[in-house]
């Protein structure tokens, strides 16, 4: 198959090979960024569907639908698949397509190994999701993996350690690839301090990633050997320690939240100043910021375990050092709000989802800050309040943040605008059912409604149902969001070269749709 | 070239995930995070504070599935620190065949667990039961007189865990 494609390779106007062929073999930065785009939106249905089935099981009080123990793997691989499966590849296709074109760059710098990191993901998946249809069921001991409770697993337990093994190989080399990118093939004259803030963002990504998921493949790993081959790492009748594997998880794990949330904040920081029509107020502080919060992310893991017991001083490191997070956090947020301040704003649906995650992700950041302090956490720890602080910062965080750059970016990468009027459908649907859905979860955490159980005590009946409704709200509406994006693949309104009034930057001086093959000499920065 | 440093860092972090073990096992010897006692006797001298008295409870628990009854002589203890004090726990093997249990002390809370001394457990080796077989087993303690002042109560917890496994591996009689 190669002969011919090489010898056409002097030929600079080539475009895609066709068929499957594309897609298996390709090189392409757009194409592999689609593939990511399209896989990590699977994921989000398959994800979002064992979600639909958990706020089925809560509608009610009492146990309707489903056996506890498979409530237990819902809840589990919900997570796994959403955390792995949607926001981090989303996130990393997000990188794909727009960091060579924001950058100046004809493509990444690691073609061939960003076609592998992509084709990985489909078999760590596949191995993952067949736990489903093993005897003694998926991974049913929560995301957290914590032993003993993980070595109980059936069959399917080798399975997860492999699929980990996969999902992390694969992150690794996506962020190896980016950063070798941002490095070595910028445009001349763009020095990194004038460098756009998603690239920024993504490029202190990528250093975390390198740098936590290695540690918790070792963690998996020796939960492997635990399980296998006699070795006691966490086994207390060996002389382990089963603590031990919940500050190794979680020096994985803090950065990893950083490492769902930090590139939205670059990708907000690219659409407010858009619809603005504004510069970015600060843009050093944002890029100083999103370093510090990288740098924190290490020495805060504790704070998810403070109930397993700490000394004070431990208890007061960690509550500390959580809560200058939100120093940070707030130079961002205020700087987003000051580059809006007497800007001459539209509403367009990339701006209404970039507002929505400053408010929304604002009310999880908050709520964060409340389970930081140490006593207040004994209480929180392991309720609903938990669960409804991450999902703010996840859902109307992270997922309307990869939402903004779908819409942002859509017409630049298709050629036609998206439907607006349906647009902006999607975003105030999704919207209110989110809050529908978590808002509630609040006040049910606080009333000391326990996380991942399948039944409640009827006092809680009544904000589960609300929450319930929401979900399920929530869920019909993504369907409108793949109707709008096959749709806009399709067809539509043409789009201009700019597509937005106020936008700015390398990726809009290309033609949309943007080229197979683009920057193959390097723009001129000035 | 970059690519290349960047793989070091990776594997360099791979290994960093499993140095956190020792680095874990030290930092919790320095400051008994984990509860954890030392398994091998220690010699002390006595040097009673009979100003103090301290409340020492016993838990025994039996890890899923062991077939044990396993639970101290004595629930709690008034003690005076830099006292040699004795007690037993007690086993039965509730089943049939031959079992080997191993003891694995915790001590609550985990600032203490740098003051209690032992100079003689059962925990300190592997113990053998015929099927049917009940034991009293020994324990000899003190607890030492730098004990922080705070500590006013301390919970001495052992879980039982079936070693057949284990034993049948190292070629054990």
């Amino acid at each position: 198959m190669s002969t011919e494609t090489l010898t056409h390779d002097e030929h600079h106007d080539h475009g895609p090979e066709s068929g499957l062929k594309r897609w298996l073999f390709t090189t392409n930065h757009k194409d592999i960024g689609t593939l990511y785009l399209l896989f990590s939106l699977l994921m989000f249905f398959v994800g979002g569907a064992m979600a639909m089935v958990i706020r089925a099981e809560l509608f009610q009080p009492g146990l309707q639908f489903v056996d506890p123990a498979f409530y237990n793997q819902m809840t589990t691989m919900h997570a796994l698949i959403m955390i792995f499966g949607a926001v981090m590849p989303a996130f990393v296709g997000l990188a794909n397509w727009m960091l060579p074109m924001m950058v100046g760059a004809p493509d990444m710098a690691l073609p061939r190994m960003n076609n592998w990191s992509f084709w990985i993901l489909p078999f760590a998946f596949t191995l993952l999701l067949s736990t489903l249809f093993m005897p003694g069921g998926a991974p049913a001991g929560g995301w957290t993996m914590y032993p003993p409770l993980v070595l109980q697993l059936g069959d399917a337990f080798p399975f997860l350690i492999f699929s980990v093994h996969l999902m992390g190989a694969s992150s690794i080399m996506g962020a190896i690839n980016i950063i070798v990118t941002i490095m070595n093939m910028r445009a001349p004259g763009m020095s990194l301090l004038k460098m756009p803030l998603f690239p920024w963002t993504w490029l202190i990504t990528a250093y975390l990633l390198i740098a936590v998921m290695p540690v918790l493949a070792g963690a998996v790993t020796m939960l492997l050997t635990d399980q296998f081959f006699g070795t006691s790492f966490f086994t207390a009748s060996g002389g382990g320690d089963p603590v031990m594997f919940q500050h190794i998880f979680w020096f994985f794990g803090h950065p990893e939240v950083y490492i769902m949330i930090l590139p939205a904040f670059g990708i907000i920081s690219e659409v407010i100043p858009t619809f603005a029509r504004k510069k970015l107020f600060g843009y050093e502080a944002m890029v100083y910021a999103t370093a510090s919060i990288a740098f924190l992310s290490f020495i805060v893991w504790a704070h998810h375990m403070f109930t397993v017991g700490m000394p004070l001083s431990g208890q007061l490191f960690f509550m500390i050092s959580t809560m200058l997070i939100a120093v940070p956090t707030g130079v961002k947020v205020f700087n987003w709000v000051a580059t809006m301040w007497r800007g001459a704003m539209t509403f367009e649906t990339p701006m209404l989802f970039a507002l929505a995650f400053l408010f929304l992700f604002t009310i999880g950041g908050f709520s964060g800050l409340m389970l930081a302090i140490v006593p207040a956490d004994l209480q929180y720890h392991d309720s609903y309040f938990v669960v409804a602080h991450f999902h703010y910062v996840l859902v109307p965080g992270a997922i309307f943040s990869i939402m903004c750059a779908v819409y942002y970016w859509l017409p630049k990468w298709t050629g036609h605008m998206y439907n607006e009027t349906l647009g902006k459908w999607h975003f105030w649907l999704s919207t209110i059912f989110v809050n529908v859905t978590f808002f509630p979860q609040h006040f049910l955490g606080l009333a000391g409604m326990p996380r991942r159980i399948p039944d409640y005590s009827t006092q809680f009946a009544d904000f589960n149902w609300i929450s319930s409704v929401g979900a399920f709200g929530f869920g019909l509406s993504q369907l409108l969001f793949v109707y709008i994006i096959f749709s806009c693949i399709r067809g539509g309104q043409k789009a201009t070269d700019r597509v937005w009034e106020g936008s700015h930057g390398l990726e809009w001086t290309l033609p949309s749709p943007a080229p197979y093959h683009s920057f193959e000499t390097a723009p001129e920065i000035r | 070239m970059l690519t290349g440093k960047l793989l070091v860092m990776a594997a360099a972090m791979f290994g960093f995930g499993f140095l956190l073990v020792p680095i874990y096992d030290v930092f919790c010897e320095i400051t008994g995070l984990n509860g954890k006692t030392g398994n091998t006797a220690q010699v002390v001298a006595e040097a009673p504070n009979l100003d103090r008295l301290i409340t020492v409870e016993f838990t025994g628990t039996v890890n899923q599935g062991g077939p044990w009854e396993f639970r101290p002589a004595e629930a709690r203890m008034q003690v005076h620190p830099g006292k040699l004090y004795a007690t037993t726990f007690f086993a039965r093997n509730t089943g049939d065949s031959q079992v080997a249990g191993q003891a694995v002390p915790s001590v609550t809370p985990g600032q203490a667990a740098a003051y209690f001394r032992k100079t003689e457990c059962f925990c300190f080796t592997r113990q053998d039961f015929a099927g049917g077989e009940a034991k009293d087993m020994p324990l000899r303690f003190m607890l030492d007189p730098d004990l922080p002042a705070h500590v006013e109560t301390v919970t001495l917890s052992y879980t039982m865990f079936a070693t057949t496994t284990v034993a049948a591996a190292d070629g054990a009689p």
